[in-house]
């Protein structure tokens, strides 16, 4: 879907400063080099199953389907992946990719911190060097995440500028590539930044919709009707989205962060309330003033409180393939507790929002309908928060 | 002979940034007059933008506090609009492309034109994506200066040969801020520009001594000034103007004893 200039229709680009262009441009040509080399995709695929443990389940959840008592609910497990959510995928590829490119330093931002600790992690069993920016707000919502992090030997940098959250980091962490870039690649965790970024990434995380399809056909016999997944840059979603794209009866639908609701200014809802800018390498849709100031967005959830969203969703949103809908606190949180009650499974806070949004469509869709959810990563690592957030006084 | 063209005329030019509004946009003016009062030849004025990705904590620190002010690119442009009724000197303004995007293109350029701003330098945007703002600053006569860095290698040709204006050209890796010593090799870039290109080019990132300024001057056609400036305008803010004029008078020195 992407032509030579990463565009995904209107969406995407590079705009980026002159001194990472050369570094995007070999990034490129070594990724289209390597991703049709089959002793490169054998050593992937070799890593993303015996060390992060693909393919991951595709678990159907009968007591929620009870419970709602509409469409059937599957759950694809990224949450049992390796490190608890899918950024290994894109990580172990990145890692590799730059192995391969001769860099022996990675660094990369992270919100909640799952993107640090997967890139932590490749980079410990890789044998590279390892520096996480994190937005300040973010290292005290995931404290757990940093010492994590740091167990793994990486060094984690606090952000303190801006908003000192995810989009603070990004900032950061494009700011230290352009200080470092013979030794270093900047993993980016999302399908967001310059070209070739939201490819890459997008192409690493399709491996989720490649397996949901599989697993589906082989459980159903047939397509699902809806895919679900939580968007804040949109990795886990457009790796679940993409390989239902040709196919015209599947739902596709994002689940953004609205933090305490769109109506307000604490939102983190891009689609529902930003419009088309040119942020962090890409041109897509953000949350802005009428300067083309970026706004101070908000989300429970550190993974989603991110002001803008990936290329390639924009141009989904634009042609009318896939929905993106809003989703709260408040939703998210419940359904937090609905998926732990229910299944006895814990999901991050960003994928509560996709679990809150299933709940509200699947009573009204027929038995003989099928949804499946992306449970993107675990809820370990939210539980102090949202027992904070229901007012108890835990911490990490 | 364009403005920027004869900020550069017989002369190794010296090239002022200014965050507009911080703290308020009347110590901006006074400080831009002051800086020309002292011979800067090129003004450089930072529209602020929210996720300043290509600077260095002072600058950062400059959109913050100009932001927080209230100051706005229209504020901004009214501002251009009194300076230029006793400004003479080329200037150009530094900001994000988001900026512009989210202003219109067409409407920024045009207002860049009507108010008297020579050109404009995007750091985010690079050659292969300027074809998007291209046709509308030709066509407001407004110049879209390019940046040369010092990964650049291969691409120093391509850039040069389509430059207008002026070149700048980033001294060193990373973001703007003061530097104890400047390594890259400018000598052979500025070579291959030369070869490639009749347009000035300066160099900036890095520079705050007069003798930095003097060598980086000598290397090219000017230095670019900004942290060191901005520094001066955070410690003595309102009062700043002075302390400014005295630095610009020093440095223009140093520029204009190049052999």
């Amino acid at each position: 879907m992407t032509n030579n200039n990463g565009r995904f229709g209107i969406h995407g680009g590079q705009y980026i400063p002159e001194t990472l262009m050369n570094a995007v441009i070999e990034l490129e040509e070594a990724y289209n080099h390597l991703k049709n080399d089959s002793a490169f995709n054998k050593e992937l695929t070799a890593l993303l199953n015996d060390y992060a443990g693909r393919p991951s389940r595709l678990y159907f959840a009968k007591k929620m389907t009870e419970n709602l008592g509409g469409a059937k609910i599957y759950l694809k497990r990224e949450d049992l992946n390796h490190t608890g959510a899918h950024k290994i995928n894109n990580v172990l590829g990145q890692a590799l990719l730059a192995k391969k490119m001769g860099k022996t330093r990675l660094i990369a931002e992270t919100g909640a911190g799952q993107h640090g600790v997967a890139t932590a992690t490749a980079a410990t069993l890789l044998g590279m060097e390892c520096v996480v920016f994190m937005g300040e707000e973010d290292t005290i919502r995931q404290a757990l995440n940093v010492y994590r992090m740091r167990l793994l030997g990486a060094e984690v940098i606090p952000v303190k500028s801006g908003t000192a959250t995810l989009k603070d980091a990004v900032s950061e962490a494009m700011r230290e590539w352009t200080s470092r870039i013979a030794d270093t690649h900047y993993c980016l965790g999302s399908v967001m930044g310059p070209h070739p970024f939201p490819t890459i990434v997008r192409d690493f995380q399709a491996v989720i919709s490649k397996e949901i399809r599989e697993q589906i056909l082989e459980k159903e016999g047939r397509l699902p009707d809806a895919v679900i997944a939580c968007v804040g840059g949109g990795s886990n979603a457009i790796g679940t989205f993409y390989h239902f794209i040709e196919d015209k009866d599947v739902r596709l639908i994002g689940c953004e962060a609205a933090g305490r609701g769109i109506d307000t200014l604490e939102t983190a809802a891009t689609v529902s309330t930003g419009k088309l800018g040119i942020f962090h390498g890409m041109k897509s849709y953000f949350c802005q003033d009428e300067y083309g100031q970026i706004a101070p967005v908000y989300s429970i959830s550190a993974g989603l409180d991110y002001p803008g969203i990936g290329p390639e969703h924009a141009h989904l949103h634009d042609i009318g393939r896939a929905e993106y809908v809003p989703v709260t606190d408040d939703e998210a949180v419940e359904a937090f507790e609905y998926l732990s009650r229910t299944e006895g499974i814990i999901p991050a806070i960003e994928s509560a929002h996709a679990v809150a949004y299933a709940e509200k469509i699947a009573p009204d869709m027929g038995r003989d309908q099928i949804i499946v959810i992306t449970i993107s990563g675990r809820g370990d690592k939210d539980c102090a928060a949202i027992a904070r957030y229901r007012g108890e006084d835990i911490h990490d | 002979m364009t403005r920027i063209a004869s900020a550069f005329e017989n002369k190794k030019a010296f090239i002022a940034f200014i965050t507009c509004g911080d703290p308020d946009l009347a110590t901006t003016a006074a400080c831009v007059r002051s800086a020309v009062e002292n011979g800067a030849d090129l003004v450089e004025l930072g529209i602020p933008f929210s996720d300043p990705t290509a600077e260095g904590p002072v600058i950062q620190g400059a959109n913050l506090r100009a932001l927080t002010g209230g100051v706005t690119t229209d504020k901004i442009f009214d501002m251009v609009r009194e300076l230029r009724k006793d400004v003479s000197v080329p200037m150009v303004f530094m900001t994000y492309v988001n900026v512009v995007f989210s202003y219109g293109a067409e409407r920024f350029f045009e207002t860049c034109k009507e108010t008297g701003m020579d050109g404009v330098i995007l750091p985010d945007l690079p050659y292969e994506e300027k074809e998007e703002f291209l046709p509308v600053s030709r066509k407001h006569g407004v110049d879209l200066i390019s940046l040369i860095a010092p990964t650049s290698e291969n691409r120093i040709a391509m850039i040069a040969k389509e430059a207008e204006g002026f070149l700048y050209i980033v001294s060193s890796l990373g973001v703007t801020g003061t530097r104890s010593e400047i390594k890259t090799d400018l000598k052979s870039i500025v070579d291959v520009v030369r070869q490639n290109t009749d347009i000035p080019c300066a160099i900036g990132f890095g520079i705050s001594t007069p003798e930095q300024a003097q060598k980086m001057a000598g290397i090219s056609d000017g230095a670019i000034v900004g942290s060191a400036i901005v520094k001066l305008i955070e410690r003595y803010g309102k009062g700043a103007p002075e302390h400014v004029g005295a630095y610009v008078r020093e440095m223009v020195e140093a520029v204009r004893n190049v052999s």
